[in-house]
């Protein structure tokens, strides 16, 4: 195999992703491992979001919508669980529960359905209908989870022990880490393999000529849809972890900044790119935390710089530094 | 129990008036220069701040709806001059990133000049009190003095579109720009004159309801996602359809929040009949919205899809 600049590039990014937490924990320095953890947890909602924005033109504004579905998931059953309050008893009843397997499970499934209800409708628009139709669901979702008392309402809800995963203490910081970081990488991994795929190149086609895709006899709005949906799911198991993260879930994840920021990640990074998201994660973070900890008002510098790079660096930080996409 | 009807109808009126004023401004810049503007809202908020710094010095709240109406033009035309006429030929992808961009800009640097904490701004006292409506309820007189300033400005944005040159030239702008490039106009001129239009009338709204609420960062972002709801429903880039979809978002909004919780008290205990009500009121304008898109993808009056 040739390694071209790109596939350098990720090795380097995917190595240091890995060895900042392990010199910070070297160097007794949690509040890094969790700096580096925030990177995987957001990488990951943004490679789900670069399936559908990336490689499918969809450029959906409702992300957050996702990762607060995948957030909600991990609180709710954990509140239950906690609680020992059963979710429902007749017919028969559900418990809650702390396995974060089941967490995800749930956390997939739900926002599986609900992207497939929100993708029929919205996929049927395109354009700047699409972007502002995903923004109003969202808008939806959010204003649900504020003015629905049972689950904390605008409050949010909290998760007093972290969720548990068989053989690994997830209070550590470390071990919490590493399996965010596993689970970025199984994520990067199907995502590498999807865009190869038939499957992929016919979203690829789609996005570039969907009258072409017909004529060959593909149609686009169900490639799309299916897109849509995997899109969802991944950000929506992100959402899972960082409500693990923070053992704090509320409507803030699923507001319209939250969406934005994780358009910023894709963008910052690279649209299309496969390591894209965690790149443009990383950099944001870092800034975050840099102008953050010397400026009060850090969104000011953040949206000039986010400003210039639209204007003037486009193709994002791997554009940068690998060069234009081969197969755009 | 009717004129309680009554007044909220008239709440919805005002709502949707204020609405128009926002969601007017997005639909033209969208229909003339093919640019979706995430930063309205943030025009919204420099009119507020605008009047309720121009009030709070001067004392008198019409000065501050002058200053409302210059700073959010000037800040409107400035954006434009700088950066927003680099967007144009990009695609939405980029638009929304540099107008997302903006916005942090906006709220960031309005936190600093100003603080954090919300300012309030008195209603003149020509326009304090109330006054009894038909049907025998009290209304304030300022709500009212909204309403008709909103239709009246309304009137005068159609007349403009419709009836002058400026007016004409927009619209040859939404059917063809390279074309109207070519018979002489200064189209650069042209979108910078659109925009700062587009941005005045936000900066009255956001006076108008800064007035009736209160004046802090982020106050614009709920009103800018109800006026993208309004412009899709309408249609984007469509004035009539901006009209009668922020006319229908007022409505739908302001009668669901006050008839759902009462209709569910027919099914429910009140306590649960409030809550499921106004969850579902909240959420009632979306799903307008999606029906509209369900049967008409491009919206009431749009011909773009």
């Amino acid at each position: 195999m040739t390694m071209n600049r790109e596939t350098i590039l990720n090795i380097i990014l995917a190595v240091l992703l890995i060895a900042v937490p392990l010199i910070a924990q070297a160097m007794d320095e949690p509040f890094i491992i969790t700096l580096a953890t925030k990177v995987a947890i957001f990488g990951m909602a943004g490679v789900g979001l670069n399936i559908a924005l990336g490689y499918g033109g969809l450029v959906s504004f409702g992300h957050a919508a996702f990762f607060g579905i995948g957030g909600y998931a991990a609180g709710i059953l954990a509140s239950h669980a906690l609680n020992y309050e059963p979710i429902m008893s007749t017919p028969f009843e559900i418990n809650g529960t702390t396995q974060m397997i089941v967490i995800w499970v749930v956390a997939l499934i739900a926002s599986a359905v609900i992207a497939l209800l929100i993708g029929a409708i919205t996929l049927r628009t395109s354009g700047v209908y699409f972007i502002m139709i995903t923004l109003a669901f969202a808008q939806m979702i959010y204003y649900f989870a504020i003015s629905w008392p049972a689950y904390g309402g605008e409050d949010g809800l909290s998760i007093y022990v972290r969720n548990s995963f068989p053989g690994l203490n997830t209070l550590d910081p470390l071990s919490f880490f590493g399996l965010c970081a596993v689970m970025l990488g199984i994520v990067l991994a199907f995502s590498a393999v999807l865009i190869r795929s038939r499957f992929g190149l016919a979203l690829q086609g789609a996005r570039q000529n969907g009258q072409r895709m017909m004529a060959v006899g593909i149609a686009p709005f169900r490639v799309r849809l299916v897109a849509f949906v995997i899109s969802a799911m991944i950000t929506a198991w992100a959402g899972a972890l960082y409500a693990d993260l923070n053992r704090f879930v509320s409507p803030s994840m699923m507001s319209w900044h939250m969406s934005g920021e994780i358009m910023v990640f894709v963008i910052l990074g690279g649209v299309g790119r496969l390591f894209g998201p965690v790149a443009g994660a990383a950099l944001y973070i870092m800034l975050e935390h840099l102008l953050g900890s010397t400026f009060e008002f850090w969104q000011l510098p953040l949206g000039i710089l986010l400003l210039v790079v639209v204007l003037f660096a486009r193709g994002g930080l791997i554009g940068l530094l690998a060069g234009e996409r081969k197969h755009a | 129990m009717f004129s309680l009807f009554l007044e909220q109808l008239l709440n919805g009126l005002q709502s949707g008036v204020m609405l128009f004023l926002m969601a007017s401004g997005l639909t033209l810049v969208f229909g003339v220069m093919g640019l979706i503007n995430l930063a309205h809202g943030s025009l919204y908020m420099v009119g507020a701040f605008a009047c309720a710094a121009v009030a709070a010095w001067t004392g008198s709240f019409w000065l501050g709806l002058v200053g409302s109406l210059m700073a959010a033009a000037i800040a409107g035309a400035l954006v434009e001059m700088i950066v927003i006429r680099r967007l144009y030929a990009r695609d939405h992808l980029d638009q929304v990133l540099a107008t997302f961009a903006l916005i942090l800009i906006f709220s960031e640097g309005t936190r600093w000049l100003f603080g954090s904490f919300p300012l309030f701004l008195s209603v003149p006292d020509v326009l304090s009190g109330t006054v009894v409506m038909p049907g025998g309820f009290q209304y304030p007189i300022f709500r009212l003095a909204i309403i008709i300033a909103g239709l009246t400005v309304a009137i005068g944005l159609f007349l403009l579109i419709g009836k002058t040159r400026l007016g004409i030239r927009i619209r040859a702008g939404e059917a063809d720009r390279g074309m109207i490039a070519a018979l002489g106009v200064n189209i650069d001129r042209l979108y910078t004159i659109v925009f700062a239009l587009g941005a005045a009338l936000a900066g009255l709204a956001g006076a108008f309801v800064g007035t009736t609420q209160s004046v802090q960062v982020g106050m614009g972002e709920p009103v800018l996602i109800l006026a993208f709801v309004v412009i899709v429903i309408g249609g984007i880039g469509s004035i009539k359809g901006a009209l009668i979809g922020s006319l229908l978002v007022g409505f739908t909004d302001t009668m669901g929040r006050f008839l759902l919780p009462i209709g569910f008290e027919a099914f429910f205990d009140p306590a649960s009949a409030t809550a499921i009500g106004s969850a579902l009121a909240s959420m009632l304008i979306y799903i307008v919205m999606a029906l509209v898109l369900f049967l008409r993808p491009s919206g009431l009056f749009g011909t773009e899809a």
